[in-house]
């Protein structure tokens, strides 16, 4: 059994220093639609948490009996088979926006994340890690998530989980929300200043010069 | 004839699916270090999504499709909620074959792509493209050329933006913008530039 630091490390290490999305480089693409609005980005990083966390559990615990020429498709069918049982307690529990993020919650199943840690690190490691390394990495989506959902609701839209936080111009107010914010690309310029900010604080993550 | 062609430029330029859809942006900026590379991975992308769309194309309206199965007396089937799990399936298996392959006849290959070849199962753009198809009722043959064309508008991004980082290496980058940051950076800028072409009507 892993003793307590090691444990520690898999589930924090993956929130800064080795964050899934500013150094892994994966699970880019969900990163970039969701972040429109801040409750869409908490709802997709709590549904991929969860979804990383088991699969992880359950791909860890039948890993040895795994043939290797097939086990992508073994994997795929547990993440699946998961994604499909967030996506029904969601639409039991918060309808409308269960409705409204349909499609988010189907594309987990082809989010890197997931499957990334699932061949990377519960193909070879014991369950509770597994389980603890998913967790993990799910808070690292969570927090470039929910950086990024912030920015660019407050700053494009003026409002914070649908709250309004900065009057718009248009509404009476002073404040004139920035509709580059609002294109999807923006994300690209938010998580590439995360990345910056991140690394002027971890100088070991700076890449060399090639 | 014009249909296709126009079908074709559309799915190449006008919706291309990793910088006006952002889709498949894992691989796309995890191997775009060098052309080389990123030409092979474009290839297997071009591969994989001009079999998997006909393929799912087939499978959904043949078996999941409402009504599809009544040469079975099922009339009322509407197996279209499986479709998720079915299409990941097909992809899962496809990749699977084509990793078998590349590892016999192109070991090369094989080994610079990686972790990054099972990963284009995960690949949204192939995911992606299924969906747009079964969205937007293509039948077998618009599959074949929407799969292809969509396959090369991928193709034809991750190569401009490896060339693009290949230049970059002499430009004198801040030091944690380096790497990862700028080239998150660059995505933004040619997904901007992209947009132009969603004013073209075909």
């Amino acid at each position: 059994m892993a003793n307590a630091k090691e444990m520690k490390d898999v589930l924090f290490g993956p929130v800064f220093a080795n964050n899934p999305i500013a150094l892994q480089v994966l699970g880019v693409c969900s990163a970039l639609a969701v972040t429109s609005s801040l409750k869409n980005a908490l709802i997709m990083s709590i549904a991929l948490t969860v979804v990383t966390a088991f699969s992880s559990l359950f791909i860890s615990m039948i890993r040895n009996h795994i043939p290797s020429s097939v086990r992508i498709i073994v994997q795929m069918t547990i993440i699946a088979s998961l994604v499909i049982v967030v996506d029904q307690v969601l639409q039991a529990v918060v309808y409308t926006t269960a409705k409204e993020l349909s499609t988010f919650i189907g594309l987990i199943i082809t989010n890197c994340i997931v499957m990334g840690r699932a061949e990377a690190y519960a193909m070879k490691s014991p369950p509770t890690m597994s389980f603890l390394d998913g967790i993990g990495n799910g808070l690292g989506y969570s927090v470039v998530l929910l950086t990024v959902g912030f920015v660019r609701e407050l700053f494009g839209s003026g409002t914070l989980f649908g709250a309004e936080i900065l009057p718009l111009v248009s509404d009476g107010g002073w404040y004139r929300p920035m509709g580059l914010l609002i294109m999807p690309f923006s994300s690209f310029f938010l998580v590439g200043i995360f990345i910056w900010i991140l690394r002027t604080y971890k100088k070991d993550q700076v890449e060399a010069k090639a | 004839m014009e249909q296709y062609i126009s079908l074709f430029v559309k799915a190449v330029f006008v919706e291309n699916l990793a910088l006006s859809f952002f889709l498949g942006m894992c691989t796309f900026l995890a191997v775009s270090k060098k052309v080389t590379t990123s030409l092979g991975l474009g290839v297997a992308v071009i591969f994989v999504l001009g079999v998997a769309v006909p393929v799912n194309n087939l499978v959904y309206y043949a078996v999941l499709a409402p009504g599809a199965l009544e040469w079975l007396g099922f009339k009322e089937a509407d197996l279209s909620f499986l479709r998720f799990l079915t299409f990941i399936g097909v992809i899962a298996a496809l990749v699977q074959i084509l990793e078998m392959a590349l590892d016999k006849f192109f070991p090369a290959l094989y080994n610079a792509l990686g972790i990054f070849l099972p990963l284009i199962t995960v690949n949204c753009a192939i995911f992606g493209a299924v969906s747009f198809m079964v969205e937007r009722n293509l039948n077998f043959t618009e599959s074949v050329v929407f799969g292809i064309g969509s396959g090369v508008g991928w193709a034809l991004a991750i190569v401009l933006l490896a060339g693009i980082r290949e230049k970059m290496k002499y430009a004198d980058v801040p030091d944690g913008l380096r790497g990862l940051g700028i080239t998150f950076i660059t995505v933004g800028l040619m997904g901007f530039g992209f947009m132009s072409f969603s004013g073209i009507s075909l």
